[in-house]
């Protein structure tokens, strides 16, 4: 599926728009780390919690559990919250 | 303990340059000095805005450069290049706590690294290991370079420990660190490490285990002093000259210990009153154990935090604390509220010896011959958090 990758990011993917494949966002993400070695840390911490200021959308809606179920034609796309100067 | 002979402190290099390592909230930058260390001329920024704590060259090797980062969005990395900064790589396996067991109470749950606060590369005779001091405190060794990073000791996760480091409320406002890993550079078994909150601990067989160093330190009135949480040890430093004495600013005082005694002195007392013992800093000859510079700030009333009076200034001891002279000599008379951080003040090892501070304002400083005579060698640079003076080979 399609995965809109933020600027923050990009240093990593070289590109806005990747593929990934994953059941969950949680294979989503450790797919991402595949293509793109290191990336999953900077979003997800050590303890399998969203960073602050990173928050992921499916289809559209917020989502705060990585066990979110996936399917192929969902759209994901990551974004950077706001975190001040 | 056994000890390998090896002869401590000595100068620079012959025909070795000084190179400064910048560290700021928005990125590093090196400045590299000619034979005079006049001129410097600024390479950067590196990680245009990323928060870097720490910007550290490996001094066994002289090429390897180390920088703890992170950005407002994204989690916390080391950065590692081999050839002075020309191209670098994320580190594989940056510092990160283990995972904690599901189901855990609140108390047991599992923490995360907010940042890599301060890198030390290790003993002489072990190349290629580092330690890394995070915020929430945590211990971490590489021993590839700085490419994986693994807790180091069972510290992190030592229930005893744990409730030393205390909570967020108990650090600093950017939250609570590991800092001043310090090896002994006749046994890397031997090491000290810094918390704030949590005070100083020394280990000499490796970090199998730990013992709180106290005794003679001050904590804020109304706590109790007996209690690591409460000390506050802003930066400790090992006399390159001699390793048997240590020297700290403390968030209570200036302080001095010459091992084998486990007691800190107040040697910060014979500072002025009107400037008091209160800083970030802590700065040390490379070759001789009686002179420090420190860099006093106001730790008054609601801790400003600033220059005192507005009129920065440097202070040198010559005498291991026992006197104190002020050192402002091209520094701005009046209305420079700077602080200098923990990390931002530094001594190459030159003859005569320079010093290096980095300011909150983004001013980068020489305090030539010993901090006789201070001049700005860059303006308008992000707040910095860490000066090195540093030997590319």
């Amino acid at each position: 599926m399609k995965v809109l990758i933020p600027g923050p990011l990009r240093p990593y993917t070289k590109k806005r728009l990747v593929e990934a494949e994953g059941a969950t966002l949680a294979e989503l993400v450790a797919d991402l780390d595949r293509r793109f070695p290191g990336i999953r840390f900077r979003m997800i911490d050590e303890q399998d919690r969203m960073r602050r200021h990173i928050r992921f959308f499916v289809n559209g809606e917020q989502e705060f559990a990585l066990d979110r179920a996936l399917a192929p034609a969902d759209s994901v796309v990551i974004v950077q919250a706001l975190s001040g100067g | 303990m056994a000890r390998a002979k090896r002869k401590p402190g000595g100068g620079a290099r012959k025909g070795a340059r000084t190179a400064l390592l910048v560290a700021t909230r928005k990125g590093a930058w090196i400045f590299r000095g000619d034979a005079a260390r006049k001129v410097w001329k600024a390479e950067g920024p590196h990680f245009l805005g990323h928060i870097v704590n720490h910007l550290v060259l490996d001094p066994r090797d002289g090429r390897t450069l180390l920088a703890a980062a992170k950005t407002g969005h994204l989690g916390p990395t080391v950065f590692r290049s081999t050839d002075l900064g020309r191209t670098w790589k994320e580190a594989a396996k940056p510092p990160a706590f283990a995972k904690a067991p599901p189901g855990g109470s609140e108390g047991a749950k599992g923490r995360s690294v907010d940042h890599t606060f301060w890198l030390t590369p290790a003993h002489a005779n072990e190349p290629g290991v580092w330690y890394a001091g995070t915020s929430p405190q945590g211990l971490f060794r590489s021993e590839d370079g700085g490419v994986t990073w693994a807790p180091f000791s069972a510290i992190n996760d030592d229930p005893t420990y744990r409730e030393w480091m205390g909570t967020v409320q108990d650090g600093t406002p950017d939250g609570p660190k590991l800092h001043s890993i310090i090896v002994d550079p006749r046994d890397p078994r031997h090491l000290y490490f810094g918390m704030s909150g949590g005070g100083v601990h020394e280990t000499t067989d490796g970090g199998r285990t730990w013992t709180p160093l106290l005794k003679g330190l001050e904590v804020v009135e109304g706590f109790d002093k007996s209690t690591p949480t409460f000390h506050d040890p802003h930066c400790i430093r090992m006399c390159p000259g001699n390793p048997d004495r240590l020297y700290q600013q403390n968030h209570c005082g200036i302080y001095r210990i010459d091992r084998p005694s486990d007691a800190w002195v107040r040697v910060g007392a014979a500072m002025p009153k009107k400037v008091g013992d209160i800083g970030f800093p802590m700065v040390l000859h490379p070759s001789d154990p009686d002179a420090a510079w420190v860099f006093p700030m106001d730790g008054s009333t609601v801790w400003p935090r600033v220059s005192v009076g507005g009129v920065p200034c440097a202070y040198v001891t010559r005498d291991a604390g026992k006197s104190w002279r002020r050192l402002d000599a091209g520094l701005p008379r009046a209305q420079a509220w700077w602080t200098v951080k923990r990390q931002a003040m530094t001594a190459d090892r030159g003859s005569p010896v320079g010093l290096y501070l980095g300011t909150t304002q983004g001013e980068l400083w020489a305090g030539a011959n010993e901090g006789a005579r201070w001049a700005c060698i860059a303006r308008h640079l992000p707040e910095i958090y860490a000066v090195e003076a540093a030997e590319p080979g």
